[in-house]
């Protein structure tokens, strides 16, 4: 935490419009030049319990985490309080409902303010409307100026008419206030940001993943409804149909990941996107594409397992399903996409990948990227490129005789150009049995033996291109520690490596591609290390484990697990590396 | 034109007699009948004896998983409503491990035809009960004879949903071709559930048994295929063993309903966005 930077926290029941008061200052933060991480804790149903957002802004650099502490807590009910008063930093400012009597057991560390906000909501006549009540508190004691919320509210309800425009208007100045007139002096305000010549984007990974697959030319998206994945589904669903795109909601998992073959082997590049539970399912399809080398693209969003396990918190623990599921053996890519914009990066590679290499590409997100957004200036759209890969011509079918086509013929690179119904001449079926070159049903042992080879064979390039891409090193040559993670985990580790300082000499590797392995990008940081620390979101030590099978080295490894359910904060990366 | 040639591939493996050989041939005869072209059909087949149909089919084909054929057909339409897209496959295939898929099928309406070659066994595992094995039937699995109710495909299809359901048998061949030709034709989910004899491991529900056995609806005097509840009627008075077009309804395919439906299929849309539109995209995160 520096001192550009401040945090923020509304709590409640669900149902209480939590989140919409986190996004209505999720979005004036981020148009007032901040740049922010905004953070949903939440659970497994529908009314009750408890739930959070949380904001983390800085005015001069971009945030990938919510941070480990917390300046102001607006609680909604004490259980708001008890669940995340450890957060507060000393001097902290609660702000709770008048109507219950707030404790806490941090006593004079911090200051509770009593403000009416049900009252006020209820004397307008609109119970919901708390929350504007809520954002008018804040917005005083964080000492920003109501023009912004105006701004706000204008844009959100302006279509609905001046009285709703009004009603928001109202409740937003009660807050205000009240509080400027009962806890003026304890008034903190932040950092100013300068607003950027050019408005933010603000942003999910899972937003990140619809836009990146629109991009770049998926056209069908199957899937299944699922926690953390759904807000794809949504997304797409309002906006691919724009571009000639069919989104179709299947009766489970298997279903939606099969049809989203049966699409690719149709000639339109297709995906599904699920979780943990759903890619289960999946796993049988997984194989059917591999020996049919049809491409495919599936999204999971990792949550919390084994089975149901914690539907709405973060874990990255099907890392091993993900590298080994499915029976039998064909070649895969794993990919994890390193930040929240990068999702939307790796999911042009995935499907570039998929059809270059015919093979299924799994992208592994997660709950915290995921569901959460953060701001950042832009995308970079020349990154855009699309490649089909090998895809034969009609008039090279043309000039074959009748019946010649090969679809899985024996090249050298093990790549077989494909051909799309439609095609003339260009006839195969499809096979999840073991095929001769044309495709036909075999059992003889060299063509097995030729086929299994020849498919294996089809990413000998892209393992050697892996190493260029595959991973991110920071820090310097020869670190004594290097601390390793994949995905989401890259904000926390960097974080932390801040913290540590150059002068500790240890260095960070992110992975960004699992499979195949950039070993040779690797194995050098690994050699030179005294120590491995794997920041593992997991019990088992997943990648601590693909570590030791890729590169070896188990006696150097020093494993941080983390399966809770929450994510890695930066002091426990921090804590565990100083030992 | 094409063919019957154009439409075989290779010579078929199943046992001599075997009913399969009969669906072959009336699909083939049927695609020539329609005038359609081998590269604008896609035969889509399940696992099982049955399964291997795509395989000697001269279209495109995709040989799949157990059970697993109407996704994979569904999506093919989906991606190119252009072509002629047949699922295929047995009935444990469809009936067994595929019967979730079969019901949601039903519902969807996405315009493929199905065909069930229904032999009352499983014949590539070797002779098991199937969920159409009549009630008492002793297989390698059910030795004391089969004690569960028989799966009902003819009324599970029109309870849920589907616009065209008929049922053939492999020893009236022109019927077979009648009624694949009009499932074919028809705009919309069509299933064709097809009597299709297994020579070697089912003894009980043979040629002669189906032949002395079967109703033929398709020649009952007043039979209306459009009377759902009259359908339902005589499929159960008949306990399910008759034959004809039992039930068909005119709705919208999924390709016409679908939010964004597109005049032409989904993989003759450009991939390429504009510079404007991807702009116009991003911006809708903009704060």
């Amino acid at each position: 935490m520096t001192t550009n930077e401040f945090t923020w926290k509304v709590g409640g029941a669900q149902g209480e419009g939590i989140d919409s008061t986190g996004e209505i200052l999720a979005t004036v933060l981020t148009r007032m030049g901040y740049y922010i991480f905004a953070y949903r804790h939440f659970m497994s149903l529908v009314k009750g319990g408890h739930t959070n957002y949380k904001i983390r802004a800085s005015t001069d650099r971009e945030v990938k985490y919510h941070g480990d502490t917390l300046e102001m807590l607006v609680a909604f009910d004490q259980t708001t309080i008890d669940e995340n008063e450890d957060e507060l930093v000393e001097g902290a400012v609660i702000i709770h409902d008048a109507k219950f009597q707030a404790s806490t057991k941090r006593g004079g560390a911090v200051h509770l303010c009593a403000v009416p906000l049900s009252q006020f909501a209820k004397d307008l006549g609109n119970s919901i409307i708390k929350n504007m009540v809520a954002a008018g508190a804040s917005s005083y004691m964080l000492g920003i100026d109501p023009s912004n919320f105006y701004e706000q509210i204008e844009a959100q309800f302006g279509k609905k008419g001046a009285e709703l425009v009004n009603l928001n208007k109202n409740a937003f100045d009660q807050g205000y206030n009240y509080v400027k007139e009962h806890y003026g002096n304890l008034q903190k305000p932040v950092p100013v940001a300068s607003k950027p010549e050019k408005a933010r984007l603000l942003m999910s990974g899972n937003e990140c993943i619809g836009l990146g697959a629109t991009l770049a030319g998926c056209r069908i998206l199957a899937a299944y409804p699922i926690t953390p994945a759904t807000e794809i589904l949504y997304w797409v669903l309002a906006n691919l149909p724009k571009f000639g795109g069919k989104v179709l909601q299947a009766e489970d998992e298997i279903a939606a990941c099969i049809m989203a073959i049966g699409a690719n082997f149709a000639g339109v590049r297709s995906m599904t996107s699920t979780s943990g539970p759903g890619l289960s399912l999946m796993m049988e399809a997984l194989g059917m594409s591999g020996i049919s080398e049809t491409p495919l693209v599936i999204v999971d969003v990792q949550r919390g397992g084994p089975s149901t396990g914690l539907p709405t918190k973060t874990e990255q623990s099907d890392l091993y399903e993900a590298l080994y599921g499915s029976h039998g053996e064909t070649p895969r890519i794993v990919i994890a996409p390193t930040s929240i914009e990068d999702c939307f990066y790796q999911m042009i590679n995935a499907f570039n990948l998929a059809e270059r290499y015919q093979v299924p590409v799994i992208v592994l997100s997660d709950l915290l990227m995921g569901m959460n957004k953060r701001s950042f200036p832009d995308l970079d759209l020349s990154r855009v490129t699309i490649d089909r890969g090998e895809v034969v011509t009609q008039a090279q079918l043309d000039e074959m005789e009748k019946g010649a086509f090969k679809r899985y013929a024996l090249t050298e690179s093990g790549i077989s150009p494909r051909s799309f119904p439609g095609m003339k001449n260009g006839r195969y079926c499809a096979l999840t049995n073991e095929h001769e070159e044309t495709g036909l049903e075999i059992e003889d042992v060299p063509m097995r033996e030729a086929q299994m080879k020849k498919r294996f064979r089809k990413l000998s390039t892209l393992e050697r291109d892996v190493n260029e891409w595959g991973v991110d090193y920071s820090g310097p040559d020869g670190a004594e520690t290097i601390l390793v993670g994949f995905g989401s985990t890259e904000a926390q580790i960097a974080e932390a490596m801040e913290q540590l300082g150059g002068a500790t000499n240890v260095g960070h590797l992110q992975l960004r591609c699992l499979m195949p392995f950039p070993k040779d990008a690797v194995r050098p940081h690994l050699e030179k290390a005294q120590r491995v620390v794997v920041v593992d979101n997991n019990y088992t030590g997943q990648l601590a484990g693909l570590l030791c099978k890729e590169i070896g080295f188990h006696d150097k490894m020093d494993v941080l697990h983390k399966y809770n359910g929450n994510p890695f904060t930066v002091s426990e990366i921090v804590s565990h590396v100083k030992g | 034109m094409a063919t019957m040639a154009d439409f075989r591939y290779d010579k078929a493996t199943w046992c001599p007699g075997c009913g399969d050989f009969s669906v072959l041939a009336a699909l083939q005869q049927v695609c020539v009948r329609m005038g359609l072209e081998p590269e604008d059909v896609v035969c889509v087949s399940g696992i099982g004896c049955s399964g291997k149909i795509s395989q000697h089919f001269g279209s495109y084909g995709f040989h799949t998983l157990h059970g697993r054929s109407l996704p994979t057909a569904q999506g093919v339409k989906m991606a190119n409503q252009d072509l002629t897209v047949i699922a295929a496959g047995g009935d444990g295939d469809g009936y067994g491990i595929g019967v979730g898929h079969f019901i949601h099928a039903c519902r969807r309406n996405v315009d493929i035809t199905y065909i069930v070659m229904d032999n009352h066994i499983y014949g590539l595992t070797t002779g098991q009960a199937s969920p159409t094995s009549k009630k008492g039937h002793k297989t390698k699995t059910s030795p004391a004879g089969v004690g569960e109710e028989p799966l009902k495909p003819l009324e599970l299809a029109i309870v849920s949903g589907a616009s065209f359901v008929a049922q053939a048998f492999s020893g009236e061949l022109k019927q077979m071709q009648n009624i694949i030709e009009a499932a074919m034709k028809h705009k919309g989910f069509s299933l064709v559930n097809v009597f299709s004899p297994c020579v070697t491991f089912n003894r009980v529900n043979t040629y002669e048994w189906f032949k002395e056995h079967i109703v033929n609806l398709d020649e009952e005097e007043g039979y209306d295929p459009t009377d759902k509840y009259n359908a339902m009627k005589r499929i159960a008075e008949t306990e399910s063993v008759c034959t004809g077009i039992l039930y068909r309804e005119e709705r919208p395919a999924w390709h016409e309903y679908v939010l964004g439906a597109t005049e032409t299929g989904t993989v003759k849309q450009t991939l390429d966005i504009t510079p404007a539109d991807a702009a116009g995209l991003i911006d809708q995160f903009r704060r």
